[in-house]
């Protein structure tokens, strides 16, 4: 029963069998043969040992291989074209440490390119680095957090020019409040989530509102986070446990502009391990004592996944195609450059290759708290409510997710939570969907209006 | 000492949070809330006939065939159904539906509880064998091909054999005891597998309602803990041995990791199934079409059924036909090939996922 479909090309089915068959022959084959092993791509150099399925690659076409997937994904999705302002998301760890490098050398390249190039139509794009600090939240002693962040400074600054700053953000700042309160109220926030997997998703919620934030306050238009395929697999595993199925889809594509900053995600097909390795071998440092790790029900789907990934592994990769098949939202692809402010060569770049075509464009509403898109049925049992006081309207307009593990069960409680949440979150509810669309459009005729302000237009 | 006292005390004296009147007995699986066995009996039924109401499982009127294996959910289903039935006015016709595969020390002692069964609920049984419908028992077919793969015998034998026995007992549905872990397992399996076409049928609570019988699953909301707690409680009589021939005495990994879940979460079974009704799945998706089989009739995707073509291949004295991955013969042949021994992600290799 395990490949129950014709359909299905995980390959998990061939490998199981072909492990077993062939359990002693390769061994053989590699006696008979007395020329010494050579690496699958290049055949001219010897590939890596101890690497496992990565074996069959030497260090160059590891790396050239890796560093394709990222730019395949960027250019077939238009993450990046050369009129952008990019904003790494750094946590230290090793993907998003691999996605600044990359990122870091595409911008390289351009540069060299736009120094080579006569007319010089095609910017370079901007990068910058973000580290969302949550010591607030973790307690973590000063002196380490100083250290891990003095460290991280210096691996952005040492990258060669175009130079790139490293910016620390701290997590209380979706409030826009003073530190000490902010502090204050985003432990207490936090505090009045019971549910140990719900305080975790709120979390990520407020981390996703910092980034946007600031890259919304600075002048940035797109934001890279550095999620791999092992990620998301345990991203889809856990969301189809918290019964988030509609809203999976939105989550785990190339490119998701339901956010005022779109976020990309070059890294979607780069597998834990091979980031892992890549950061070894090519000594990128990284800060590991800031990996918190999971509890609840996402320590529980991510060592499930990592057993599955033992048992095969391609197990990931099938978990994140499966979640592919699943049928995207409008949102999930970079919108197209129509401002003609932009340099014409410069849109032309924005090619886009395997994007399907647009479907009809539904206005979907969003959760307020954690922005995924509400289905049917999640908005049904919404009007069904009655509800007068404000607590209750944001309640009965969240996904049932939220409601379940991140609200308060009783009433009395809910008021009180609501007052906790960051302005940008209440003011979502209240006016629903219809402030995101007017924005929108206020947006598309920008040009013609005389006054900054919505009221007086 | 006296802490203790205390303890037992406070716990010993809980009353039921339903009736608030009788002693809460158990700790229910599926809300964890302390309630009385009379109030357990009657969530646990009335969740059960809302889900028939709801999902308007059964017409008046109809003849619905249960499928029986003895085991816990189906003994459990058949008791449950035919009170309901009884209480709510169905008027439906009932009946047992049992499957011989002819399975010495396994099947032959859960037939004699089906056996029981018939008297105690008062439902007519019918068994349909192996032996009658393919000319080989489990036993016979186990001694030729061995232990491996003998399950995907089995597995495609049973499904049709329900078919069968449903035509001749002239009844317009078949209800399966299938459970909301089996279907949220389920669901997770095809995720892991890329199984895209079954993930987007798994959830249904009715299927093959093109074909000549349609099925549906009653408990497709109902915890096989509750199941478990309530054949215990009611003292049904049930058979709880494992096949012989399904050497997996040991869990799957979905099933060990639903259970984890459930411990932290026992929400999480019924927001793995809402998921998987809820997946953006576009209908355009290509199906394989369905046609008959050429030699018995049956529905099937490819020219021969594949139970027929499992067969020519025991008749011929060629039993690996139709397993593995012989693409040529039959394009769905490689599905069923894998079944080794050792680690599995699931936990149901004989195929009672489909029963």
């Amino acid at each position: 029963m395990a490949c129950n479909s014709s359909s299905c090309q995980s390959g998990c089915f061939r490998n199981e069998v072909e492990r077993e068959q062939h359990s002693n022959p390769p061994t053989e084959t590699r006696s008979d043969s007395n020329e010494p092993n050579l690496c699958v791509k290049c055949k001219a150099n010897e590939p890596m040992c101890g690497a496992g399925e990565d074996g069959k690659f030497c260090l160059d076409c590891f790396r050239s291989n890796l560093y394709g997937k990222f730019r395949l994904a960027v250019t077939s999705n238009a993450l990046i074209t050369p009129a952008d302002n990019v904003l790494v998301a750094f946590s230290g760890g090793p993907s998003s440490r691999v996605a600044l490098q990359f990122v870091h050398e595409m911008q390289q390249r351009s540069q060299k390119n736009f120094d080579a190039s006569k007319d010089r139509s095609l910017r370079v794009f901007g990068v910058g680095v973000v580290y969302v600090d949550e010591s607030t939240y973790y307690s973590v002693p000063s002196c380490e957090i100083d250290k891990a962040i003095q460290d991280m400074k210096l691996t952005v600054s040492d990258l060669a020019p175009p130079a790139k700053e490293l910016h620390i953000v701290p997590i209380e700042s979706v409030f826009s409040l003073e530190s000490s309160d902010g502090r204050e109220r985003l432990k207490k926030l936090l505090d009045s989530v019971s549910d140990p997997t719900g305080r975790e998703d709120l979390l990520l919620h407020l981390r996703m509102l910092a980034l946007q934030k600031f890259a919304s306050e600075n002048g940035y238009n797109r934001l890279v986070l550095g999620l791999c395929t092992s990620r998301i697999a345990c991203h889809v595993i856990s969301a189809t446990v918290k019964g988030q199925g509609y809203s999976l889809s939105a989550d785990i594509q190339y490119a998701d502009a339901r956010w005022e900053i779109p976020v990309v995600l070059p890294l979607r097909d780069c597998l834990a391990k091979e980031l892992n390795m890549l950061c070894q071998l090519d000594g990128l440092k990284t800060v590991e004592f800031l990996n918190k790790p999971h509890s609840g029900i996402n320590g529980l789907v991510s060592s499930f996944v990592k057993l599955l990934q033992q048992e095969n592994p391609s197990r990931e990769c099938t978990i994140v195609r499966t979640a592919g098949k699943l049928t995207p939202f409008h949102f999930n692809k970079i919108p197209e450059l129509n401002d003609s402010s932009v340099p014409l060569a410069s849109r032309r770049r924005q090619k886009r290759f395997n994007l399907k075509p647009s479907e009809s464009i539904s206005s979907e509403s969003f959760c307020p708290l954690c922005y995924s898109p509400l289905n049917k049925s999640d908005l049904t049992s919404l009007n069904g409510q009655e509800s007068s006081e404000n607590s209750n309207i944001f309640g009965a307009a969240c996904c049932s997710s939220c409601r379940f593990q991140i609200f308060p069960k009783d009433h009395s409680s809910m008021e009180h939570f609501c007052s906790l949440l960051p302005g940008p979150v209440v003011a979502r509810a209240k006016h629903g969907d219809s402030n995101g669309n007017f924005s929108l459009l206020r947006k598309q005729i920008q040009d013609c209006l005389l006054s900054d302000s919505e009221d007086e237009t | 000492m006296e802490k203790e006292d205390s303890k037992s005390k406070k716990a010993g004296g809980r009353l039921c949070c339903i009736c608030n009147q009788r002693r809460a007995a158990l700790k229910r699986p599926k809300t964890l809330e302390q309630i009385c066995r009379e109030c357990f009996y009657e969530v646990f039924e009335e969740e059960i006939h809302q889900v028939i109401v709801e999902n308007q499982l059964f017409k008046p009127g109809e003849r619905i065939a249960i499928g029986a294996s003895g085991g816990k959910d189906s003994t459990v289903l058949a008791y449950v159904l035919s009170e309901l039935n009884r209480r709510h006015n169905y008027s439906l016709d009932l009946f047992l539906l049992s499957i011989d595969e002819g399975i010495t020390g396994y099947r032959d002692d859960s037939l004699e509880t089906v056996k029981r069964n018939e008297i105690q609920y008062g439902l007519p049984l019918k068994i349909v064998s192996y032996k009658d419908l393919y000319g080989w028992t489990m036993d016979e077919i186990v001694r030729v091909i061995g232990l491996k793969n003998n399950c995907t015998f089995c597995g495609v034998f049973r499904r049709q054999a329900l078919d069968r026995g449903a035509s001749l007992l002239k009844v317009d549905k078949i209800a399966t005891g299938h459970n909301a872990d089996d279907i949220a397992e389920t669901v997770l399996l095809n995720i892991l597998r890329g199984d895209i076409a079954r993930l987007s049928r798994c959830t249904s609570i009715t299927t093959g309602e093109d074909g000549p019988i349609p099925r549906c699953k009653p408990f497709k909301y109902t915890y096989e803990k509750e199941i478990v707690m309530y054949a215990y409680f009611k003292r049904l009589d049930y058979f709880s041995t494992e096949c012989i021939y399904s050497p997996n005495a040991y869990r799957g990994f979905a099933r060990e990791f639903i259970k984890d879940l459930e411990r932290i979460r026992p929400r999480a079974i019924l927001d793995i199934i809402k998921s998987g009704e809820n997946f953006r799945i576009s209908t355009s998706t290509k199906m394989p079409e369905q046609g008959n089989c050429e030699r018995c009739g049956y529905i099937s995707s490819q020219k021969s059924c594949k139970a027929c073509v499992l067969l020519e291949g025991l008749n011929r004295g060629l039993p690996k036909l139709g397993i593995g991955r012989s693409r040529g013969h039959n394009n769905d042949g490689r599905k069923d090939g894998k079944q080794i021994n050792g680690t599995s992600i699931e936990s149901k290799q004989c195929g009672t996922l489909d029963f």
